[in-house]
């Protein structure tokens, strides 16, 4: 198959993802026997050790694992930001594996949304600028860029503030700007890596809501990385990982619903 | 062309946020480019004053003068020994086919007093062809008369700065000024030249017949110099041999190594002081573009500091999107307009320097565009030069360890 017809084909894919009726027979992620090392000195880190997954679109998943498990290294070869060693790794049909730096980067701009658990902002530049960000990276106009970049942060509930700098807004309200960020060029998935470690417990639940609503409303692909139990409950699915191994991988039976949990928890008290 | 803009606008800001460093890394810009302006202004200055100097001297004229300057310094000082007379000046005035002016010279200097102004000045004794041979002209009054050196009368005309330092708010021509306490009469005054080649000002000196200068200020009979002027510029060298010639055999030389004399090429000597300055100005721009390269290797250093500051930042925008490329443009995109800024800054600079020092050291200068675009260009590809390797390092980083990057 020629490259222009397999870009038509992806658009075809990704386009169908925004309509009703997906077929949940289309994997988003396809994951085969991915492996991961790394030379440190003279040792061998095995980071991955074969792990065989598929992610279909709509899904809202939370990996799980210890410290060292091998739960971010595999975050980052998801978001394209490393290459597996060994393996294959498809993302809406294309072997990640077989792409330039540049292609690379081209795939986290228009496929892929980053949250990090350190929010991760341009410092003293504006919550709208950092929204704007993937925006002059794909080339989009300034007026355009301002546009979506608004249109994204209302999404996220940031409404106001979008001229204030990262300094000048609280945790909760950085990591809604990075979410917003990571939406601006309507990705395929999300990867959020500890995306509430930062941030105390109500907060947390607001981030979570904003997820769930995005992958309700929007039906986003969500992968979230994290170590506690109970955020990762209000994912759907949750995968543990353990010595670049997955241990356990099972649906949420009683899934958590951050507006239910934000109506019971008592009002700030400031 | 939007992305351009984009990192422009990202680039400008990037150098805002830290101003005191923006603004230092730039002066070693703006020193190294108003340097190269200002040094070659003042070269190509004194070159323009010299060609001019050919043009109005008349490119036809020569030199005798007595004395030879070149013999190792056995024998120096040009016109100081007595060995040309007034009957040398006879023989080639009438003997050389190829010279149509001649007239003898006689120099000395002495304070000349008006009033109660004095001034020292030179005095410089000739014939009537003067005029002719420096294609210099009358302002107001008139020249001497043949009649006023054959009978060696004190009169004299003055040029510009001595009428100027001397007769504040009164008409020179017709008073008697007194050098060295004889009275002699002001009968014209030149009009102004200007300065020489060398820098010297032309219009301060007093012209007057040689016989009186002979006789009634140094008391001597010989001459220092012969002025002559050729029929034409082609005939100069012709009537160089003509005169070398006739001295010889009139002085009794036999070979041009003993000779008492020196003919000297005024486009010679023009030639040489062009030369002289041309390697001086080159040398002057050379250390100027040293200073514009060190400064080149200031904007490097801060962007290498900047790259390894901004890892985090670049890692961010690594993560979102921008390629290796997209990076390497942004660093690039620095370094250019640090560097543009400190030449567009660094050509302000360099052209008010250089009215500056044309005004205060009264040295000419000429700000040429070639000058101009030359540094100015020099300035943005040095920026290119100097941004590049920052740029590139910054567009190796790998992602995930920049993110990572405290």
């Amino acid at each position: 198959m020629s490259a222009n017809a397999m870009n038509a084909v992806q658009e075809l894919v990704r386009g169908s993802g925004n309509t009703a009726g997906v077929g949940p027979e289309v994997a988003l992620i396809e994951v085969v026997d991915l492996h991961k090392y790394y030379e440190m000195g003279d040792t061998r880190v095995h980071a991955l050790r074969g792990i065989r997954l598929e992610i279909r679109r709509g899904e809202f998943v939370a990996i799980m694992g210890a410290s060292g498990s091998g739960k971010s290294t595999f975050m980052n070869l998801m978001g394209c930001l490393d290459k597996p060693s060994a393996g294959t790794y498809l993302l809406e049909g294309t072997n990640v594996a077989d792409l330039s730096r540049v292609e690379l980067a081209h795939i986290r701009n228009e496929r892929v949304g980053f949250v990090f658990q350190g929010f991760n902002l341009l410092s003293r530049t504006t919550a709208l600028e950092n929204v704007e960000l993937p925006l002059i990276y794909a080339r989009i106009r300034a007026r355009e860029r301002r546009r979506l970049a608004q249109e994204a942060l209302l999404k996220v509930g940031l409404g106001e503030r979008i001229h204030h700098v990262p300094s000048q807004l609280s945790g909760g309200q950085q990591q809604r700007v990075a979410i917003a960020r990571s939406l601006v060029n309507r990705p395929s998935i999300l990867l959020a890596d500890e995306p509430t470690g930062n941030l105390d417990s109500r907060t947390s639940v607001e981030i979570m809501q904003v997820f769930q609503e995005l992958n309700e409303r929007e039906s986003l692909t969500i992968i979230l990385v994290t170590h506690e139990p109970d955020i990762a409950e209000y994912g759907k699915r949750i995968i543990t990982f353990r010595d670049g191994q997955i241990v356990k991988d099972q649906p949420v039976l009683k899934r958590r619903i951050a507006s239910e949990m934000l109506a019971n928890m008592p009002p700030v008290e400031d | 062309m939007v992305f351009l803009f984009t990192i422009i606008r990202v680039a400008l800001k990037a150098l805002g946020l830290n101003k005191m460093r923006s603004i230092l890394t730039m002066l070693g810009i703006i020193i190294g480019v108003s340097a190269v302006i200002a040094m070659v202004s003042i070269g190509q200055g004194a070159q323009a004053t010299i060609s001019e100097q050919i043009a109005s001297a008349g490119s036809n004229m020569l030199f005798v003068t007595a004395g030879s300057y070149n013999r190792g310094g056995v024998r120096s000082g040009a016109g100081t020994s007595s060995s040309l007379t007034v009957e040398d000046y006879q023989a080639i005035a009438r003997d050389c086919p190829a010279v149509r002016l001649a007239s003898p010279m006689v120099r000395t200097g002495a304070p000349v007093v008006f009033g109660n102004e004095n001034w020292s000045t030179n005095i410089q004794g000739v014939n009537t062809n003067f005029l002719a041979i420096k294609l210099w002209e009358m302002d107001t009054g008139t020249f001497f008369t043949e009649q006023d050196v054959s009978s060696a009368q004190r009169v004299c005309v003055i040029g510009r700065t001595v009428a100027n330092n001397l007769f504040v708010g009164q008409d020179p021509v017709g008073q008697e000024i007194r050098i060295r306490n004889s009275p002699w009469r002001v009968i014209g005054i030149l009009k102004a030249k200007g300065q020489s080649g060398m820098g010297q000002d032309q219009d301060d000196t007093i012209i007057a017949p040689y016989t009186t200068v002979q006789k009634k200020l140094l008391g001597i009979t010989y001459i220092n110099a012969i002025m002559v002027s050729a029929v034409s510029q082609a005939a100069t060298g012709v009537a160089e041999s003509q005169m070398n010639d006739i001295l010889m055999q009139r002085h009794h030389i036999a070979s041009m190594e003993d000779a008492d004399f020196q003919v000297r090429n005024l486009s010679d000597m023009a030639e040489l002081a062009n030369n002289s300055n041309q390697v001086m100005t080159l040398l002057l721009a050379s250390l100027a573009f040293v200073s514009l390269i060190v400064g080149g290797i200031g904007v490097m250093n801060i962007m290498l500091v900047s790259v390894t500051e901004r890892t985090r930042e670049i890692g961010i925008r690594m993560a979102v999107g921008a390629t290796g490329g997209d990076v390497q443009f942004q660093f690039l995109t620095e370094a250019v307009v640090l560097a543009v800024f400190g030449g567009i800054l660094g050509v302000a600079c360099g052209v008010v320097g250089s009215k500056l020092i044309s005004d205060s050291l009264g040295w000419p200068t000429l700000v040429s565009s070639p000058a101009i675009g030359m540094a100015f260009s020099f300035a943005g590809a040095i920026g290119i030069a100097a941004g590049w390797y920052p740029a590139l390092k910054a567009s190796r980083l790998d992602p995930i360890e920049a993110l990572r990057y405290e």
